[in-house]
């Protein structure tokens, strides 16, 4: 064994002489007439209607019925549509919907009837958009928005809580828990007849 | 099947059913007759332990007898087989199918379908066999039945009569099983319903059964209402943690947490029956303040989390060198309680342990060791009795599947039930009991004079204790007569403690500790030098041996200190002793020890009971508890730190040691008879107090659960009516029960109880007399209208 340490020769050329060249035949400028043909595209694209958009300063709308983030309803009264029933859970083909429904009591009611869901999460790393939990929905509660920008940089920011997706309360609605309109029980919210919030329902809680 | 069953020679009756012959005994059912050959006919209303009723018309199949056929299919549930019988069910009749297709259809007609939020879809029936029995198209349109729903026909009971298909299994179980009448089919037609007397809720001890055998979603619990699918639950057999019955049990589970338990099928002891207690009251284990880590009293006497490495070494400590006893309260599952045998006779040298932290006698002690352990009367032995004597044992209350088993030997075949007791009560009348009316403290006379059979059965409850001489009593007649004597105790663990030596005068395996034999026995299978021989301590006894200095420590598991008599210097001793809990949750106990260490609830763990029986109920661990902390494998960890290895690392480790020990097959401790003390007299306003538990009370393991809290019965103090009379009392006055200790205010029933005694519920809201008058049986108090 030598006591001198060499440098280990590195595959990387030295100096040009270490390359060796291969010539290569390359064409010339194509014909005018070939050229004139390929410009021509270009030309003519110029007074076609443009398709791509600044984005995002610039945004398209969607499809009426694309399949975006989800959303959970309220009755027209400010109550959450959603009774908890886990049929939007058992539909989805990911797993990406977890629910915890929870009794509705008279110093708690957050829908109409019984149960309302106390913890509702997606996972929208987990959701491939299918729609078929907002099928399973009994009573409308979940829907799909249009709303498609859904780019996060953590794994549980993109779990969405029931705070993420509640609708937010329109005119006319009251933040629940609240008791029911007066008069009604949950078939009559189910059938459309109460439309908007009642005075009595208003700090009762 | 039970040996009277087997005992008769059965006569066999062949019949041919879907062109196959087979055999059964005379009286079979058509439709059993085909489940032995495996045909299926879709039933609803059929319940193998209810009266045939025919309500369902399901089951139809055409029949021909002798060449003779039915003009119309018929109930194949209400029919018994009979010779030259042929039968075609739905497989190779069309018309039997046809009837059965027309049925289902009738039946989904005013049926909601709302299967998709229904608690019983996914195991239901009228889901299944729609889908198996039925056609696929529905003919009947228009607007279905509606009616208000959920109605509360209990607390815990809800009813949608819109699911009900009307086959009377609730009803007929109420009526058959429970003899609790208070639900019924009221209407006609296609109003007919289930329903409640106005007057009178669902108050019974058994409603869930009613929801459990519901063929559709109409009855559910108010507990599990939209909890769970049965696909989102994970099933665990189980056994009953609550009383001696030894209730076989499933256990569902989802994310962690029990959302229902349901009764199993175990035809020797609760065939498919339980309690509402059993089957609701598990909340105790999640709602409760749980323990999570161990705690060490510091030195400015504060109870601080600590690590186990600590704690352990702080309660090593506090027990080595020290004379220790140790109290192992009634619950414990077999293996803990051999644990703690184990530990008290190797880690301790002691035989001062003891699992009666309630109102004992040295009596009692003499009678479990000499007459109880190792016994093996069944409740198969009360099927074939000719009579059954109660003693201080009110079954419903106490022990509620073998209430059910005497009301089955009632109905079935008017078994003679005579019950010596303070007090009437509900199940006395039910069962049509020989009521023997005595004054608290005298039942030992009346037990005397009873006459019984060798084939009768004595039911002993663990208030016998409570009486002097009853005991005695009880088993003097036994001997004399050759009926069989059982002893009935109400919490879950205290046979199988008893059994796995967890007692002062017995070594496991039911080996006297004053045999010298027997010590050696269980040295050389502990391999240990001895076993100490010196006589144990009685509970009672060793809170005063910690008042007079004569003992240390103790080791306390799953304990409250409000069961033991003189409660309030039990404490005082619990405060002065050096006190090692094994816990739960923060209790009494864990208030004044002094190191603590958290064990696993009955989900998180398995292991076994033994019931009243003798019989092992063994039960796996419905949820995971990554620590595996069994009562017995902290001690052996203790036992470890102390450096007296008990080597019981694990549930089964200890289940195989105990089993390898076997069972004593030498002489029992002998029996020293106890005469009867004298009866108290009574003047003026004063009466003799007796009590006991109600089975839905204040009790710790019912805490969380308000809808069982509901079905509670009221809180009210019986006196006789001479008395009311003399007091000028009248039912639903109030009574103001006193002694020098304190006084306990409560409405009155005037009710069939003895002239001179005072009933009242020893553990229901506004009523402990433990607790208040430090009295509960047999103590003179002063009775006066409040």
């Amino acid at each position: 064994m030598s006591n001198s340490i060499e440098p280990k020769k590195s595959g990387i050329p030295q100096s040009v002489d270490d390359v060796s060249f291969v010539e290569v035949n390359q064409p010339g400028p194509a014909p005018l007439t070939q050229q004139a043909r390929g410009f021509w595209v270009t030309f003519r694209s110029m007074f076609k209607k443009n398709l791509t958009v600044a984005y995002p300063d610039v945004k398209a709308p969607t499809e009426e019925r694309f399949h975006g983030r989800h959303q959970l309803n309220r009755h027209p009264d400010g109550l959450e549509k959603c009774i908890g029933c886990e049929l939007c859970a058992w539909a989805c083909p990911a797993d990406a919907i977890f629910v915890e429904g929870a009794d509705n009591t008279p110093d708690n009611q957050m829908s109409p009837g019984e149960r309302y869901g106390k913890v509702y999460q997606i996972n929208y790393l987990r959701c491939v958009f299918c729609g078929l939990c907002i099928e399973a929905c009994p009573t409308r509660a979940l829907t799909m928005t249009n709303e498609y920008e859904l780019a996060d940089s953590s794994r549980e920011k993109l779990i969405f809580e029931k705070e993420d997706l509640l609708a937010p309360l329109r005119a006319g609605m009251l933040q629940p828990p609240h008791p029911m309109y007066p008069g009604m029980n949950d078939t009559n919210y189910y059938n459309g007849d109460v439309t908007s919030a009642h005075p009595s329902q208003e700090g009762k809680q | 099947m039970t040996t009277q069953e087997s005992a008769v020679a059965v006569e066999l009756i062949t019949v041919v059913i879907d062109g196959f012959e087979v055999s059964v005994p005379k009286g079979t059912l058509v439709i059993r007759a085909a489940e032995k050959l495996g045909i299926q006919i879709p039933r609803f209303c059929d319940h193998p332990l209810l009266d045939p009723v025919g309500a369902c018309r399901q089951c139809l199949v055409d029949i021909e007898i002798n060449g003779r056929a039915f003009p119309k299919p018929q109930a194949s549930c209400t029919i018994p087989v009979e010779p030259n019988m042929i039968v075609k069910t739905q497989l190779t009749s069309p018309v039997a199918d046809k009837a059965q297709k027309g049925v289902m259809e009738l039946l989904l007609g005013n049926h909601p379908l709302d299967c998709p939020v229904c608690d019983k879809g996914g195991e239901c029936p009228l889901q299944n066999q729609a889908m198996s029995n039925g056609n696929p198209t529905a003919r009947l349109g228009g607007v279905k039945r509606i009616f208000e729903k959920p109605i509360n026909i209990s607390s815990q009971v809800l009813l949608d009569r819109e699911r009900c298909v009307l086959c009377a299994r609730c009803t007929r179980f109420s009526e058959q099983i429970a003899s609790d009448p208070f639900i019924t089919l009221n209407e006609r037609g296609a109003l007919q319903q289930v329903g409640i007397y106005e007057n009178d809720p669902f108050k019974s001890y058994f409603s869930g059964n009613t929801i459990q055998i519901c063929p559709v979603g109409a009855l559910t619990g108010a507990s599990y209402r939209f909890r769970a699918r049965p696909f989102d639950l994970v099933s665990t057999p189980s056994a009953c943690e609550h009383c001696a019955s030894g209730c076989d049990m499933r256990t569902d589970v989802r994310r962690g947490k029990t959302l229902r338990r349901l009764a199993g099928d175990d035809p020797a002891v609760n065939e498919e029956w339980n309690c509402d207690k059993g089957r609701w009251a598990f909340k105790y284990i999640t709602s409760q303040n749980r323990l999570t880590q161990p705690l060490v009293r510091n030195g400015e006497g504060e109870l601080v989390g600590a690590s186990w490495p600590e704690a352990l070494a702080a309660a090593a400590a506090g027990l080595v060198g020290k004379r220790a006893g140790v109290i192992v309260g009634g619950r414990p599952t077999v293996e803990d309680a051999y644990g703690y045998a184990k530990f008290a006779r190797i880690a301790l040298n002691t035989n001062d342990i003891d699992f009666r932290t309630r109102v004992t006698s040295d009596e009692e002690a003499n009678f479990l060791a000499s007459t109880v352990v190792g016994s093996a009367v069944q409740y198969r032995d009360i099927d074939v009795a000719d009579h059954v004597l109660l003693v201080a044992f009110e079954p419903e209350e106490e022990s509620p599947i073998v209430f059910l088993r005497l009301n089955k030997n009632f109905k079935k075949r008017a078994l003679a039930v005579t019950s010596v007791a303070t007090k009437g009560s509900i199940a006395m009348d039910k069962l049509k009991a020989k009521f023997i009316k005595v004054t608290p403290g005298n039942e030992a006379q009346a037990v005397a004079t009873i006459s019984l059979t060798a084939k009768s059965v004595i039911l002993v409850g663990e208030r016998a204790s409570e009486s002097v001489g009853l005991l005695s009593a009880a088993r003097t007649l036994a001997e004399k007569t050759g009926a069989k004597i059982a002893w009935i105790p109400r919490r879950a663990g205290e046979r199988g403690a008893l059994e796995a030596g967890a007692f002062s005068q017995l070594l496991p395996g039911g080996r006297p500790v004053s045999d010298s034999a027997a010590r050696v026995d269980i040295a050389a299978a502990w391999g240990v030098s001895t076993i100490p021989s010196l006589p144990g301590r009685s509970v009672r006894a060793m809170i005063d041996a910690v008042h007079s200095n004569d003992l240390d420590a103790l080791v306390v598991g799953g304990v409250d200190i409000a069961d033991m008599p003189q409660s309030a210097h039990a404490k005082e001793a619990f405060k002065k002793a050096f006190v090692v809990s094994l816990e739960i949750a923060h209790s009494s106990v864990t208030e004044v020890a002094d190191v603590v260490l958290p064990v696993a609830a009955v989900t998180e763990k398995y292991g076994s009971y033994i019931n009243w029986e003798g019989r092992p109920r063994a039960f796996a661990a419905a949820v995971a508890d990554s620590l595996n902390r069994s009562d017995v494998r902290i001690l052996s960890v203790l036992a470890d730190a102390m450096g007296q290895s008990i080597m019981l690392g694990t549930v089964t480790a200890a289940a195989r040691e105990f089993a390898q020990l076997g069972t004593w097959e030498g002489a029992r401790a002998s029996h020293v008879s106890v005469q009867p003390g004298t009866p108290v007299s009574v003047s003026g306003d004063q009466a003799i107090i007796t009590s006991w538990r109600r089975l839905l009370d204040e009790g710790s393991l019912q805490m969380g659960e308000d809808n069982l809290a509901g079905t509670r019965r009221p809180t009210l103090a019986v006196i006789s009516p001479s008395r009311a009379q003399k007091l000028g009392v009248a039912t639903g006055d109030h009574l103001r029960i006193s002694n020098a200790q304190g006084s306990i205010t409560l409405p009155a029933l005037v009710e069939e109880i003895h002239d001179d005694a005072v009933w009242l519920p020893r553990n229901s809201i506004g009523s402990n007399p433990l607790q208040t008058l430090d009295a509960v049986h047999g103590e003179l108090v002063t009775v006066v209208k409040a």
